[in-house]
């Protein structure tokens, strides 16, 4: 995409600008456990012959995934729920310590419109245990800033060594209809 | 029944290792890779417990023109049964997995594993489709296997090595992931940023 699709695009489709942004940064490898916010951009990375895809069975898995992919030498980014940050925390300890750039897109549960209640600890949880292990928390509620933070984002991961997740607010994605 | 001396065994598995990188799961495999002498194509864990296959996986991905062999043991990959379904999902055909199976947790005190009870990785591995998968119990298996991992794979494969339960003297590598880190990538002609 070209700057003015891509600007088109946020506007209209904010998984399609995510997918061009991780594109455009070099992201060749995605792991993911499906959520129902991140079902577009799943498709358009597991349709796209550029990157690599992984389903895991948790998502501690793709951090490990993702350092060792960083390692050999691929920018790899992490597609996950709020509730799954949770899983990752002690797994998060390898690319902290090692420096290893990680990108991870958080969609949020438990903050806003949440008809299911068991969300509301970990989205209450999600940005403190990410910043506690010394992870970089990035937040966005439109799309807008999502597009921005996810672009420098790639930066600051990919060409700067930090570990960085960005949180896409609950009140984006919408309203789950039960 | 667990004859094999670990350090042997894992001596063995690297002495012909040709340009396969490691990566090593925490505790004693660490150690027993070290041992077997340091080298820049090495990853050593001292922590993230269960994510030693799973980032072997991930430089498989990166580099598909290399085997990555991964050396854990029973209690870090017992962590991660999740994982290798991820693994055998993805099929990677670049990854050998050894599990020493000493049954114990070695680090901690020996306390049985689930492996001691009973619970059987290499069927599991089966069970999740990987290429190849095996128990091994004397020096005739073990030279086998490493036979069989020269030839090229059509899937994963992962083979669990009956070990001694015994804790041997330390063998140390660096416990600096960042040094590391960039030895590795500089060995694959990757550049620090």
């Amino acid at each position: 995409m070209n700057v003015d699709e891509i600007e088109i695009s946020v506007q209209t489709d904010w998984p399609r600008a995510l997918h061009g942004v991780l594109r455009g940064a070099g992201v060749a490898h995605v792991s993911y456990v499906p959520d129902a916010g991140h079902t577009r951009l799943i498709n358009l990375c597991a349709a796209d012959p550029s990157i690599v895809t992984n389903v895991l069975t948790t998502e501690e898995e793709g951090i490990a995934i993702a350092t060792g992919a960083w390692l050999g030498g691929t920018r790899s980014a992490i597609l996950m729920q709020s509730s799954g940050v949770g899983n990752c925390i002690n797994m998060l300890s390898l690319p902290v310590i090692a420096r290893v750039p990680l990108l991870i897109l958080v969609t949020m549960r438990g903050e806003w419109a949440e008809f299911n209640p068991w969300q509301n600890p970990m989205g209450r949880a999600t940005q403190a245990s990410l910043e506690a292990i010394g992870v970089t928390v990035l937040r966005a509620d439109n799309a807008r800033d999502l597009i921005d933070n996810v672009e420098q984002a790639t930066t600051m991961a990919y060409d700067g060594d930090q570990q960085i997740a960005v949180l896409i607010g609950q009140r984006l994605l919408g309203r789950k209809q039960w | 029944m667990n004859i094999l001396d670990r350090r042997e065994a894992v001596a063995r598995l690297l002495a012909d290792r040709g340009n396969a990188l490691v990566v090593t799961g925490l505790g004693s495999p660490t150690y027993d890779v070290h041992a077997a002498g340091d080298h820049d194509g090495n990853y050593y864990l001292w922590g993230a417990m269960g994510g030693a296959a799973l980032v072997g996986f991930g430089v498989a991905q990166a580099q598909p023109g290399r085997r990555v062999l991964v050396v854990t043991g029973d209690g870090e990959q017992l962590m991660a049964l999740g994982g290798l379904a991820t693994i055998a999902a993805a099929s990677p055909t670049n990854l050998d997995i050894v599990v020493l199976d000493n049954e114990r947790y070695g680090e901690t005190g020996m306390q049985i594993s689930h492996t001691g009870l009973g619970i059987d990785i290499a069927a599991v591995a089966a069970a999740l489709g990987f290429a190849d998968s095996r128990v091994v119990t004397n020096d005739d298996h073990l030279t086998q296997l490493i036979a069989d991992h020269a030839a090229p794979a059509t899937g994963p494969r992962l083979a669990v090595v009956k070990i001694r339960a015994e804790n041997l003297p330390r063998s140390m590598p660096p416990r600096d992931a960042v040094f590391i880190k960039n030895r590795f990538r500089a060995n694959l002609g990757l550049t620090p940023n």
